[in-house]
């Protein structure tokens, strides 16, 4: 501060997102203790007042101003100076103001928008006893010239004292430095106009102060700090006996005057001044020449500079993997034992991490990479201990051990992984079986383990009666060690009607991976534990009498009188056209570039427990920093999958001439449809519904009995995407695994949805001019439908092997079929194309024994099988409430 | 207030010391007040005990409060405070009566204007006022209640505004002639009280002076939210107020210095009511009438103070001696302060000229 004359205001700067690329990055990642630093030293090295701006695009600029300024609000040793609460946002000025119990200064407003809005904010900003700053602007713009500068400024002020009666001495006019020596004539005297401009205000308006934003000058420099630095002193050694009172300037790092290279000093001063018309050049011609060799070199974050183990817990909490090797090594270096480092600085930084996560100011992705800093920590680690265990066997006792899997006939196992990763997070030893476990290998496991807690996943609809059998299955062996239940068609209802019952041992429902380590906790709690199971078998009581209660007997129809209320659909003026071709075709290598355009991102996030609407998340208060974060990975994991030539997702698909017999739908292998090809079977909702013109609605009724057509496809990510996670996997890195699945989830929705909109304008050619955004078609604003087997429409998982009969799936794309009907790889979706107007997506909902007798007759089944694969449509079952609440959007994957 | 009461209270200023009544606390626990006094008929069933609620009894005992208010007059109190220092919904909240908040305020300003009329009908000659108590409320909007979330508060500005602005139109409503908001801990309470009348007088279309009384809470010098004297003086005489103070806390004779700094930076009238000396281990004040008058009378005579009064432990006999005490003292004469830029934090900060 030397370098300038005392009555020269120091504001400080740094605490500027806009004016301060590593404090921007501090707010967005969320690490306000970083950013309390910059202010702390910004107060250390003498700044007066300081500026405090969160105008940034990607942040919730009241959110963060609030946050900040209260976090400087405990500070003492900060919060002596003034704040500068700097926004071109109105709302953002009044939450800073709101949040400081001193005298601030309010930065800025202006004529801009007319005398009248002009004088409102001076009045509201006088209510909160603020000062202001008032830059030169008005209705026509930002003054550029002295002559203008000295004009809106002398208006404002006679406006503001004369009129309205403020103290002048809480004036601040800012008269607007731009940018010089641009090599566009018109910017050379813009140093000079403010020059001038200010010696001009202070003679003629009383008492104000004058400020300017000086980086802006030197804007044409960026990135050449030496010539920047030196033109703001040259400007400063001007403007200041003109009447300059404070800056907002990294006065700091400012070179005293007379040290300038003079040549520099000389050029620098011509510019600012306007002295020459080819100043401007002549600076460029003489500016790389001061250009500072090491910049551009990055200097290591403040929170490099902290001791072993404070870096270490940072690492873990940032999710930062980058140093975390060398740090384990330094930790271990000085530790007695390798071990000591896990348990030390390693759980230390886990313990932070789960509390964090457990007050829901931590979120899934954060954890799962805070995960793979462990593991690679650990990792390393390894080696040394085993070497230690030769001398002294020592075998870490962890909190618990859980033997977890998803269960025989499912392979979607993105939420067992994610419950896995938290679980070892917070120091149990997970034995992960993977997917499409029977359960006898799951028990025999959880026995020779002594394992503490069996935990079984499942997505599809079968997977429920699967994990009915293991509950069984533990109760035939003897067991009584707790189940927990979880995946997206798993219910507290139903695992109280029909899982609990089957098994005398605590069973418990995860509604999400975030709640998995309170129920083991609890579980495992010998304090705990008994409140909890009395209060769940209470709630597991009550749940049975309400589905008992809940019996929808009488508002049903029989299947008689549903099938009397079909669609009733007006075929003559059915205008479907016959599909470009007939018979099966295939797409091989469809591009992730086109894809790309078309992922919905919405579940996705749900798959990471970030809720809210998509892109609005990445802008919330509470998760967007997380979501943000995860967003940038999932993108730049996109990247990779482009570039990964076994990442190659595929499409088959196939239309036939169809007509609609009952429920059925009947496929045939020619035009006149007298050779019988095979069988869609559908099924009809039987609930009454309480207005009488809404039909009970079958697939089927969508095909025209005379003769349509119908469609078929299965789309998939390709078994790439399972290789690659697997290499993920192996390599420690449990987050890029599970991202590249989640991904490959949304690459398979979203080439469903890319082929379908393919169809519709071209193979089958039903609306050629389609023209819709991403936006609509996530809506499904189109005209056509394509449900999958296994959701609301129609949930029988078997017919999918109609239509991997039909296409020949296994041959020509190599997805599969399990015996639960579960498509491997998992990122597949397969279903049908019905292009009438009026075919639409609906829930089934329950039907009755009469359909179900009729089902199993058409599908050549026993009642028991019909029972087997519909149970969740079925009377006195807990899981259709929730699927039927399901949007029927047909989809695949989910 | 009519302009009339307004420019009544400014002459009485001009020509001598004005005096505050003293506590309302310590008179009420003087009179043993049972848990059925405060809830009278009204709050019988009130799911909260309320002995202690001292505002209540402006609705359930007004002859309590109006006696009290009588003997501080009958003592020598120019100006009496209205019995509202928690009257507001985000204090009462404590007591499940948030929504009685404007009633307090409107019937205790009612019952202070009775005694004071009935004082001037005794005593024309000797106007009196009443101001209108603004309280610090139980929250602070600048200091996180939870040691480990810093950036949490316990209530917002726009709470403090809300909750502000409907007591004082109560306040009003009810006819004081002064506000006061007092015992200030936390600055950013005070402005958002003060925000809030601002609000209340441009709906009105009227205003009355403002008087602010700051709380040094030990002897470090600083409010509980750790401002300085000039800090606080810097933070909110954008209300351009009639008076700006002290309270509360200390006793007279720590008090004395932080009067000294304020009233060398205001350029408004000066109050001081500090406690009857600090609390003694029972809770209770030691500090008699007689020796609390000697301090104030020496203020008085180094020309520090325009209006004394007392806070937590006195009583009518203390404001007796203390008036009697400045009786023919020449009040503070206003500084004249120069124009200038002054900002504060935690601390002030004046920018040169």
């Amino acid at each position: 501060m030397s370098v300038l004359p005392a009555r020269f205001v120091n504001i400080g700067e740094r605490t500027n997102v806009t004016g301060s690329a590593g404090f921007k990055r501090m707010i967005l990642d969320d690490d306000y203790n970083a950013a309390l630093l910059v202010a702390r030293d910004q107060v250390e090295n003498g700044a007066q007042i300081l500026d405090v701006n969160m105008d940034e695009g990607m942040l919730n600029g009241v959110v963060a101003i609030t946050r900040f300024l209260n976090l400087i609000g405990s500070e003492p040793d900060i919060c002596r100076i003034p704040v500068m609460v700097d926004s071109s946002d109105w709302s953002v000025i009044e939450a800073g103001l709101r949040c400081l119990q001193g005298k601030p200064i309010a930065n800025s407003i202006s004529l801009k928008d007319g005398e009248e809005l002009f004088l409102e904010k001076a009045r509201i900003i006088q209510r909160y006893g603020a000062a202001m700053v008032v830059m030169a602007f008005d209705e026509e713009g930002q003054a550029e010239t002295a002559e203008r500068k000295v004009a809106i400024t002398t208006r404002a002020y006679r406006l503001l004292v004369d009129g309205v009666g403020y103290p002048p001495e809480d004036i601040i006019f800012d008269p607007n430095v731009f940018a010089i020596a641009t090599g566009i004539p018109e910017h050379d005297d813009y140093g000079r106009a403010f020059i001038e401009a200010t010696r001009e205000i202070r003679r003629t308006l009383p008492h104000v102060q004058v400020s300017g934003g000086v980086s802006n000058l030197s804007f044409s420099f960026r990135g050449n700090e030496p010539v920047r630095q030196a033109i703001h002193a040259v400007f400063l050694y001007h403007a200041i006996p003109a009447g300059l009172s404070m800056a907002i300037v990294n006065a700091g790092r400012l070179p005293v005057y007379d040290d300038i290279p003079v040549e520099l000093r000389e050029r620098a001063e011509d510019a600012v001044l306007n002295l020459r018309p080819d100043a401007g050049e002549r600076l460029l011609e003489v500016a790389e020449k001061y250009r500072d060799p090491a910049e551009g070199v990055q200097r290591d974050p403040a929170w490099r500079k902290g001791d072993v183990k404070d870096r270490i817990v940072h690492a873990l909490v940032h999710g930062i993997a980058d140093h975390v090797v060398d740090d384990t090594e330094e930790a271990r270096q000085v530790a007695d034992r390798p071990l000591d480092v896990i348990e030390g600085p390693l759980m230390d930084g886990m313990q932070v991490v789960g509390d964090l996560f457990g007050s829901g100011r931590m979120f899934l992705p954060q954890v799962v990479k805070s995960a793979r800093v462990m593991k690679r920590a650990v990792a390393h680690l390894e080696p040394f201990m085993d070497a230690d265990r030769a001398g002294s066997p020592t075998k870490r006792k962890g909190a618990g051990k859980i033997v977890i899997a998803t269960v025989k006939g499912d392979v979607h196992d993105i939420g067992k992984n994610i419950v896995s990763v938290v679980l070892r997070c917070n120091d149990y030893e997970v034995i992960d079986l993977g997917v499409m476990v029977p359960a006898s290998d799951i028990l025999d496991r959880a026995e020779t383990e002594g394992a503490d807690i069996i935990g079984l996943s499942g997505l599809i609809t079968p997977s429920l009666e699967e994990m009915r059998r293991v509950a069984r299955e533990m109760q035939r062996r003897g067991l009584d060690l707790p189940l927990l239940i979880g995946g997206a068609t798993t219910s507290k209802l139903h695992t109280a009607v029909k899982i609990a019952t089957e098994y005398v041992g605590p069973v418990t429902h995860v509604t999400d991976a975030s709640r998995a380590v309170g129920v083991v906790r609890t579980l495992l709690s010998p304090t705990a534990r008994d409140g909890f199971l009395v209060d769940q078998h209470g709630e597991h009581q009550k749940l049975r009498a309400a589905a008992r209660r809940g019996s929808p007997a009488v508002t049903r129809l029989t299947l008689a009188e549903a099938r009397e209320n079909a669609a009733q659909i007006d075929w003559r003026d059915h205008q479907t056209p016959p599909p470009s071709f007939l018979g099966v075709r295939n797409l091989m290598d469809i591009s992730i570039t086109d894809l790309e355009a078309r992922i919905d991102w919405r579940p996705f996030f749900q798959t990471w427990e970030l809720a809210g609407r998509f892109p609005d998340l990445l802008y919330d208060s509470d998760v967007g920093v997380a979501a943000r974060q995860l967003f940038e990975d999932a993108n730049a994991m996109l990247s990779v999958l482009k570039q990964d030539t076994r990442v190659a997702p595929s499409a088959v698909f196939g239309f036939w001439p169809a007509k609609c017999d009952g429920d059925d739908i009947r496929l045939f292998s020619d035009a006149k449809r007298e050779r019988p090809l095979d069988v869609i079977h559908t099924l009809r909702q039987q609930r009454r519904h309480s207005q009488s013109d809404r039909p009970n609605l079958a697939l089927a009724d969508f095909i025209a009995p005379a003769g349509d057509h119908v469609g078929c496809f299965t789309v998939t990510a390709g078994s790439g995407i399972e290789l690659l996670a697997a290499e993920h996997e192996t390599g420690g890195d449990d987050y890029g695994a599970i991202l590249v699945k989640a991904l490959g989830d949304r690459l398979a929705e979203a080439a469903a949805e890319w082929l379908h909109e393919r169809i519709r304008r071209e193979y089958w050619g039903y609306v050629p001019n389609e023209d819709f955004t991403n936006e609509d078609l996530i809506a499904e604003r189109y005209r056509g439908i394509r449900p999958a087997p296994g959701y609301p429409a129609c949930p029988d998982h078997t017919e999918k092997r109609t239509i991997f009969r039909l296409l020949d799936v296994e041959k020509t794309i190599g997805v599969m079929l399990t015996e639960s009907c579960a498509m491997r790889p998992a990122s597949s979706v397969s279903g049908y194309y019905f292009a009438h107007t009026d075919a639409r997506y609906f829930g089934l909902g329950r039907i009755g024994p009469d359909q179900l007798a009729d089902y199993a007759l058409r599908k050549g089944w026993s009642i028991e099988e019909a029972a087997h694969w519909l149970a969740a449509n079925l009377d006195d079952d807990a899981s259709v409430i929730d699927a039927t609440l399901v949007p029927a959007s047909g989809d695949g994957v989910t | 207030m009519t302009k009339n009461r307004a420019s009544k209270l400014r002459k009485a200023t001009e020509r001598r010391i004005l005096v505050l009544d003293g506590a309302t606390g310590t008179a009420v626990q003087a009179r043993n007040l049972s848990e059925a006094d405060f809830r009278g008929e009204r709050f019988i069933k009130n799911r909260v005990d309320l002995a202690g609620n001292n505002d209540v009894l402006s609705l359930t005992r007004p002859d309590v409060v109006r006696d009290i208010h009588k003997a501080y007059l009958a003592a020598g109190a120019d100006i009496v405070e209205t019995n509202t220092f928690t009257a507001t919904s985000i204090s009462q909240a404590d007591y499940g009566l948030p929504e009685i908040a404007r009633e307090i305020n409107l019937r205790a300003a009612m019952i202070a204007k009775e005694a004071t009329a009935e004082a001037e009908g005794e005593d024309p000659t000797k106007p009196r006022f009443v101001a209108g108590v603004v309280g610090p409320t139980n929250k602070t909007a600048s200091i996180s209640p939870e040691v480990d979330d810093p950036a949490f508060r316990d209530v917002t500005f726009e709470d403090l505004r809300l909750s502000y602005g409907e007591a004082v139109a109560g306040l009003l409503d009810g006819g004081v002639d002064i506000l006061m908001v007092e015992t200030v801990f936390d600055t950013l309470n005070a402005k958002a009280a003060l925000f809030a009348i601002d609000e209340v007088f441009e709906r009105r279309g009227d205003r009355v002076p403002i008087m602010i009384s700051g709380t040094i809470t030990d002897r470090s010098g600083r409010t509980l939210s750790g401002q300085t004297t000039e800090a606080f003086w810097n933070s909110v005489r954008h209300a351009r107020p009639f008076s700006i103070g002290l309270n509360c806390a200390l006793g007279p004779e720590d008090l004395r210095q932080y009067i000294a700094d304020m009233g060398a930076v205001a350029d408004c009238l000066v109050t001081a009511h500090p406690n009857a000396g600090l609390p003694n281990a029972f809770g209770g004040y030691d500090e008699t009438p007689r020796a609390m008058a000697a301090h104030i009378g020496e203020w008085a005579r180094s020309g520090l103070v325009n209006v004394v009064g007392g806070c937590c432990g006195t009583t009518p006999e203390h404001i007796g001696a203390i008036a009697k005490a400045i009786d023919g003292v020449a009040p503070r004469a206003l500084p004249v302060i120069s124009r200038r830029m002054r900002l504060s934090g935690l601390e002030p900060f004046e920018l040169p000229a």
